[in-house]
């Protein structure tokens, strides 16, 4: 399994958006992601985006005041990561229009939704933005 | 109380409306979601499904963001999931996903929800249902659900098929049985030329080959047409990772590999697939050199390049080409030194790894030198992280890269006190360790020992006492090494030893009852020989002591100046006269004196020992050297037995002891140990256990407590005292032969090899060299021609040094999965020998496909089989692993008990499959290895 969760974050410190690809229980959800937010907020720009964390390997990005945190096996690319997320961040923002942490706290089942359109099981499956979005699309002129 | 009314369902709260809620609270956020979730428990017993699917969404919303208990809404999520309405069906699926696992009770109750989505028109409804699958299958859904998921494989529909490709993965992990069923079409689907199927399929086939690599071999011409053909970059790292792993179990596949990767290396763009070309090349394909050469160059390129993220992936590369072709490292090793001072402590790690796998026998005392350094300036924790990383590497294989033990130990000694240093454990464990393995660097330890100890600053720092009391028991261990014993003895008993913990502290106190008995047998030789000698050259020593020697600062000064080996292989100048031991005495008196009511037991009992030693012979002592030569030689007589006695007793040197000797002991006729025993186990109950750090030196230290605890006796009744020596005698004669061999060369060879073996000291040499061909030009610009002198003998012993390596009990581990797939790959072969001999050569696929086809309809093959495999070992095993499952189910057995008795067949069936799998492949294991080797390179060409 490559991808075992995803965390969107804001600078706060503050879960917005939090998937995961295997159980945890919740106490075991709190821990982690306060221990993970607690090192990858404090690097700075000049300090590389990748944070090994228990038995994970953390790939972060920042965008404005969202950091977009990806737990990965340690054999995965972490650079495909990287690519991963701002495909993510341009997805949703071909979706939202100039997207930002407001659009992600109300719209988190659509952001779920896109997740679950690339994500499947722990593995990208899908990245042609017009693919992931179509789905949504047809959900909203149905609505 | 009833559910909620109609007004409470019109005036319900939207998930929108609980966030902007949440966002204007700045404070009493708990008491607002508290407040919600009562709502929430009220509305989601609502009759009206969208009233229910709101509550549920709010839930889940605060659930996944603000850590809260659903659980108590699972059986609510499937009375959502039931309604038709599609949005209703969203909210329930990702509550779901959320809060179902492997034990949540109701999750039999959902197969048939997922049935139906499963086999639905609606593909939105059918890839909600995969998606749910991929979440929180277990054993029963993946087996129940199995024949949909076979169907969805080949589905028209894109948007469907990849996400059942992506299911089968859990699908398969979760009941391997069903690899049977799937497999094929899964196989299939690798020739698909849509991307996104690819993608999917690529993916799956990816997590499968971590697990076990070696049964996806035959599939190498498919992933190879991949490798060649996509454009895709998701997809070629997915088939670049296989290819990692593929490669370092099939020599004649990496030759195929390397060019088609090469190519992508020169071509790529991308950052990321170049990244994972090189990753392939360093890890499965060192053996093609211009494939490194190249793959190396650009992890120059990463290294050099200004974003931190290259830089950290190069080292990390540079890291797995470092053991195979250290010259890559080497080659930028200016880089690599320079991050050691980088911004990014994951950088800083990263260097300081490569600089550590540059480390050889001639680059040692460069490199360390150079570290330490960093360490100085650095903050604590990377300086440990160096610290650690140096103590490490040098001891490694028995300190196979130190050459000059003296250096090493002094840098131990410098190690030790810099100040962000916590490395006190390991540096402890070393100096002792090196102590007793090399004899030649006794004396530089006890030189190192002694700036350590005398320096009063260093005992108010926690992190060095374990060093200290390291450099305590070295320094009276090895005493006869001493330059000077009485300085040593203020050492030990310096006022601020009060600040050590309890258990160093009597540590010291020991070391300081060897340094005395030392010094008084010392004294009491020279007496002898002075004695017996003319007199007036003893009267000459004893005029200038009283003269020169006023205390122990100008002593210490006067002995360092003319430190000499004095008396056989001792370094004491023979200058310990009558005022020296009086104050000696008396100041072990003055220091130990209050801790006679020490409430440590370990430091008050210690202590008493050395006072009780010393009212045992002072009186005599003193009075014998004032009195003339003639009262000495008879009243002395029996004091100076005492001493002689402690002093044979210390100085009996303390060998490294085998692990596993104690076991060696001969029991004894008679002894019954296990029954005298048992009755003492009853008694001791309440008696807590000795702490372990009492025994802070390990084995040896135990060892010696037992020896000096005999010692204690026979100084108890000093009347028995050659009773004793001689039990003592005895003692060592019969434990002698677990102790190391030290000189004596009557011991069988087999037991512990010669210290230093010629042939293993060539290897090490040769390894060694090779090393320095590929550094010395770079990393040591100017060392030392040649050492000085050779390298000491490194006492090892075979039993307790020889690297525990874990005997691997089976070649793979016994996986199910990778059993079922094996069996589909290669297991045909033996089943069905015409078919695949009569299509050998060439066409590769289409055998398969031929044999494929025998096995599309599993079930009833399984069901035939199962009367074939009746021997009797072939049955218990059977009946073993059924066993397993059964307690492996039993949790959720309790829960359903109704549906058991219709599972129960199939259950059964499906552990006797796996029974018959496993003792079947089990007894084909050698067949299948002769098979791959004619199997695959049919598949490559």
């Amino acid at each position: 399994m490559g991808i075992r969760f995803i965390l969107m974050v804001n600078k706060q410190g503050q879960t917005r958006l939090a998937q995961y690809y295997e159980w945890l229980t919740l106490e075991e959800r709190r821990a982690l992601e306060g221990e993970i937010v607690r090192k990858c907020l404090a690097r700075t720009e000049q300090q590389c985006s990748f944070v090994e964390h228990r038995n994970y390997k953390i790939v972060y990005r920042r965008y404005a005041s969202l950091f977009f945190l990806v737990g990965v096996d340690n054999d995965e690319n972490e650079l495909a990561i990287l690519e991963f997320i701002h495909l993510l961040v341009e997805t949703m923002d071909r979706h939202f229009g100039n997207v930002c942490e407001l659009d992600i706290m109300f719209h988190l089942e659509k952001a779920h939704f896109m997740l679950e359109e690339m994500v499947m099981n722990g593995s990208v499956v899908e990245t042609s933005k017009a693919n992931i979005l179509t789905p949504i699309q047809l959900m909203d002129k149905a609505s | 109380m009833s559910g909620p009314s109609l007004m409470d369902s019109l005036f319900q709260r939207t998930l929108e409306d609980l966030i902007k809620g949440l966002r204007q609270q700045l404070i009493g956020e708990q008491a607002f979601i508290s407040k919600a979730l009562e709502e929430i428990r009220k509305e989601i017993k609502s009759t009206d499904l969208s009233t229910k699917s709101t509550a549920l969404l709010k839930l889940s919303y605060l659930s996944s963001l603000h850590f809260h208990d659903m659980s108590f809404a699972t059986f609510h999520a499937l009375e959502v999931l039931s309604s038709p309405r599609f949005s209703h069906k969203k909210i329930a699926y990702h509550g779901i996903s959320l809060s179902f696992h492997d034990s949540t009770p109701v999750l039999l109750l959902i197969t048939n929800h997922l049935r139906k989505d499963l086999t639905s028109t609606n593909e939105f409804e059918v890839s909600l249902s995969l998606q749910c699958l991929s979440r929180i299958a277990n054993v029963d859904l993946a087996r129940d659900l199995t024949p949909e998921v076979f169907i969805l494989l080949s589905s028209n529909k894109l948007y469907v098929r990849k996400k059942a490709i992506a299911v089968v993965l859990r699908v398969f992990e979760k009941y391997p049985d069903s690899v049977r069923v799937c497999f094929k079409r899964l196989v299939e689907n690798l020739e698909n030329s849509d991307p996104q199927i690819l993608s999917a399929v690529v993916g799956v086939f990816c997590e499968l080959a971590c697990k076990d690599a070696r049964s996806y071999l035959p599939l190498a011409p498919e992933f190879y047409k991949i490798l060649v053909n996509s454009k895709n970059n998701w997809i070629l790292i997915k088939v670049l990772k296989i290819f990692t792993k593929l490669a370092s179990l099939e020599p004649r596949l990496a030759k195929r590999v390397v060019e088609p990767i090469c190519d992508h290396m020169r071509r790529t763009g991308a950052k990321s697939l170049l990244f994972e070309c090189v990753q392939t090349v360093v890890t499965s394909l060192s053996e093609y050199d211009s494939a490194v050469r190249l793959a190396v160059g650009k992890i120059r390129e990463f290294l050099v390049d200004e974003d931190p993220n290259l830089k950290y992936l190069g080292l990390r590369a540079l890291s797995i080409v470092a053991p195979k072709h250290l010259w890559a490292v080497s080659e930028n090793k200016e880089v690599v030194i320079k991050s050691l001072s980088d911004a990014d402590p994951n950088i800083k790690i990263g260097s300081l790894r490569l600089v550590m796998a540059m480390v050889s026998e001639h680059s040692v005392a460069e490199i360390s030198r150079v570290l330490v350094n960093y360490a100085l300036k650095s903050d604590p924790e990377f300086c440990n992280e160096i610290l650690g990383s140096i103590l490490s590497t040098c001891s490694r294989n028995l300190y196979e890269i130190i050459v000059d033990f003296d250096w090493y130990v002094s840098l131990l000694g410098e190690m030790s006190k810099i100040p962000h240093c916590q490395k006190g454990e390991e540096i402890e464990n070393q100096l002792i360790d090196i102590g007793m393995r090399v004899k030649d660097v006794r004396p530089e330890l006890v030189h190192v020992s002694r700036d350590l100890l005398i320096d009063p600053a260093l005992l108010g720092n926690t992190f060095l006492h374990r060093v200290l009391s390291a450099a305590a028991w070295a320094s009276g261990e090895y005493v006869e090494f001493s330059r000077n014993p009485l300085e040593l003895m203020e050492a030990l008993l310096q006022p601020r030893t009060c600040l050590l913990p309890p258990h160093i502290r009597a540590i010291y106190i020991q070391s300081a009852f060897k340094v005395l008995v030392f010094c008084l047998s010392t004294y009491l030789m020279q007496w002898g020989s002075t004695a017996s000698s003319a007199s007036p050259d003893n009267l000459r020593s004893g005029v200038s002591a009283s003269v020169s020697y006023e205390s122990f600062d100008n002593l210490s000064v006067e002995n360092g100046a003319d430190a000499t080996v004095t008396r056989g292989q001792t370094y004491t100048s023979a200058s310990i006269t009558n005022e020296s031991i009086l104050n000696l005495l008396n100041l072990v008196e003055l220091a130990l004196g209050p801790l006679f009511e020490s409430p440590d037991v370990e430091v008050q009992e210690r202590a008493r020992n050395v006072l009780g030693f010393i009212d045992l012979t002072k009186l005599e002592l003193l009075n014998s050297s004032v009195q003339g030569e003639k009262d000495l030689e008879r009243r002395g007589v029996e004091c100076s037995k005492t001493i002689e006695l402690m002093h044979d007793a210390f100085s009996k040197e303390l060998g490294p002891v085998s692990l596993s000797a104690q076991g060696k002991v001969y029991l004894p006729d008679g002894l019954m140990l296990v029954e005298n025993l048992v009755g003492m186990e009853m008694i001791c109950a309440d008696i807590e256990p000795p702490s372990s750090n009492l025994f802070s030196f390990g084995i040896p230290y135990e060892e010696k407590d037992g020896v000096s605890f005999s010692n204690l006796q026979i100084e108890a009744d000093s009347e028995e005292s050659n009773e004793a020596t001689s039990l003592l005698a005895e003692h060592r004669k019969r434990h002698g032969l677990y102790y190391l061999p030290l000189g004596k060369s009557e011991i069988i060879s087999n037991d512990y090899p010669p210290a230093n073996d010629p042939t293993l000291q060539g290897n090490i040499n040769d390894n060694a060299d090779d090393l320095v061909k590929l550094t010395e030009e770079s990393l040591v610009p100017k060392r030392k021609s040649n050492h000085a002198k050779p390298r000491p003998v490194v006492v090892k012993l075979d039993e307790v040094d020889a690297k525990p390596v874990g005997v691997k009990k089976a070649e793979y581990k016994d996986d199910s999965l990778s059993g079922a797939v094996r069996d589909f790959l290669y297991g045909m072969k033996d089943m069905v020998p015409t078919s695949s001999q009569s299509n050998l050569p060439g066409k590769a696929s289409s055998k398969r496909k031929g044999k494929e086809k025998q096995h599309t309809d599993p079930h009833v093959e399984t069901k035939g089989n199962l009367v074939d495999y009746g021997n009797p070992s072939s049955r218990r095993r059977k009946h073993r692993s059924h066993g397993k499952e059964r307690k492996h189910r039993s949790a959720r057995e309790k829960n359903a008990e109704e549906r058991e008795d219709t599972g129960q067949k199939e259950k059964e069936k499906s552990s006797y499959c796996h029974g018959r799998h496993k003792s079947r492949q089990r007894a084909e294991e050698p067949l299948n290895v002769s098979a791959q080797t004619t199997v695959i390179p049919d598949f490559l060409l």
